[in-house]
């Protein structure tokens, strides 16, 4: 729909722009929109006065659809706005609060036209500020879903560390639980570690595992096989006393796959396994 | 058709597959390695498979069924140099070479080899 066929209230918006700014900065204030803790009074009046702009710079170019062409420097802005504010800290709904609470500082400052334009032109602005608060919640929404995807894969990566402890032994301590998609990144990691160094042992340390269960024994048992085929020996260390009940009542064995208490005994073993052992400094005992 | 070279080290066999492996081949292979066993009495068969990238559950019972020949003559194979890519195929597959006996590299091979001798 256009404007173009009434009496424009771009107008009026525009002589009264100042006006505008101020009562929405002071709405906001009042209805506690605002959060002075999270954002400070000068930029929340540069947000406003942005947003401002770009909604009048929207309506010059005639039409009422805030998704389609001509309002693009608007969604920006507004993008712009909200991904910051979601940083900031500000719920979903004051994000979308803070964009209606444009309309009655707008309707406001429509006292000056006749009675019939003045019904038409609010009718047609409040359309459009409810159209860009669905725009700011969706942009809020993929926001929020693109920090979800980043941190999911940060997670991954940082899950999977290959710790060198000795010449040939390497050490794989796992935290939180494992699924498929890790499991194989574990996999992935260990093995190319191994081949990378030359190590012959290996200790998958499961301290930080929660819960074992069936599917999680079987990636252990299939990473230990793999490490095996390449020559390379597999410990499996941190196995707590309440996993080891639930592996048994689970009736799930790891055959020919050995296991230690601790990461220290495991690192003990594969001293042992490579020919070197730990001797107590007797210097220490005769200071 | 192509052959898996098979040569003679000191008291040792090496078999090195080159490249990604025929089912042909390594049936050949697998009888080479059975009359070089017998006509040069090894002991000890080094396997290495480190070209190899793609392997498949044919390759992947050859190669069980090479170490359980060789011990039905009396000598033992070692697994040389198997890529993490065709470890993780061959768990996949279910086949997890159980009683074969591997190592990272020849060299490492050799050791474990020596260690043997000595005992």
């Amino acid at each position: 729909m256009s404007l173009s066929a009434h009496v424009t209230p771009i107008p009026v918006l525009r002589a009264h722009q100042d006006a505008i700014l101020e009562r929405w900065v002071a709405e906001q204030k009042r209805g506690a929109i605002a959060r002075p803790d999270l954002l400070s009074d000068a930029d929340l009046a540069r947000e406003c006065s942005e947003l401002l702009s770009g909604l009048l710079g929207g309506l010059d170019s005639g039409s009422m659809d805030p998704s389609g062409p001509g309002w693009e420097q608007m969604r920006a802005t507004l993008r712009g706005i909200t991904l910051s504010r979601g940083r900031l800290g500000f719920g979903p709904s004051e994000t979308v609060l803070f964009v209606l609470s444009l309309k009655e500082p707008l309707f406001t400052s429509l006292d000056e036209l006749e009675p019939a334009q003045r019904i038409q032109a609010i009718l047609e602005l409040n359309r459009l500020v409810d159209r860009l608060s669905v725009i700011t919640s969706e942009i809020y929404q993929q926001g929020r879903e693109e920090i979800i995807q980043r941190q999911q894969q940060e997670m991954l990566e940082l899950s999977t560390p290959v710790v060198k402890l000795w010449d040939g032994v390497l050490a794989l301590p796992l935290i939180g639980t494992l699924d498929s998609e890790r499991t194989q990144v574990v996999m992935e990691t260990l093995l190319q570690a191994i081949v990378e160094t030359g190590s012959t042992i290996a200790i998958i340390d499961i301290t930080g595992v929660p819960t074992v269960d069936t599917k999680v024994a079987q990636h252990l048992i299939q990473t230990v096989s793999a490490a095996r085929l390449m020559g390379a020996d597999c410990l499996i260390s941190g196995i707590r006393p309440q996993i080891a009940q639930t592996i048994i009542h689970l009736g799930i064995t790891l055959p020919d796959v050995v296991t230690k208490a601790t990461l220290a005994d495991a690192f003990i073993t594969a001293l042992g396994r490579i020919g070197q052992h730990v001797v107590a400094n007797r210097t220490d005992q005769e200071r | 058709m192509d052959r898996v070279p098979i040569v003679k080290v000191g008291k040792y066999l090496l078999a090195t597959i080159q490249t990604d492996v025929q089912d042909n081949v390594a049936l050949a292979l697998q009888e080479d390695l059975g009359a070089r066993i017998v006509a040069t009495r090894a002991s000890l068969v080094l396997v290495d498979i480190s070209s190899l990238q793609i392997v498949d559950s044919f390759i992947g019972r050859m190669i069980g069924d090479i170490s359980g020949m060789a011990r039905l003559l009396d000598a033992e194979v070692i697994v040389v140099g198997m890529q993490p890519a065709v470890a993780m195929t061959l768990v996949e597959l279910g086949l997890t070479l159980t009683g074969v006996r591997t190592a990272l590299n020849v060299e490492a091979a050799l050791a474990m080899a020596g260690i043997r001798d000595h005992r």
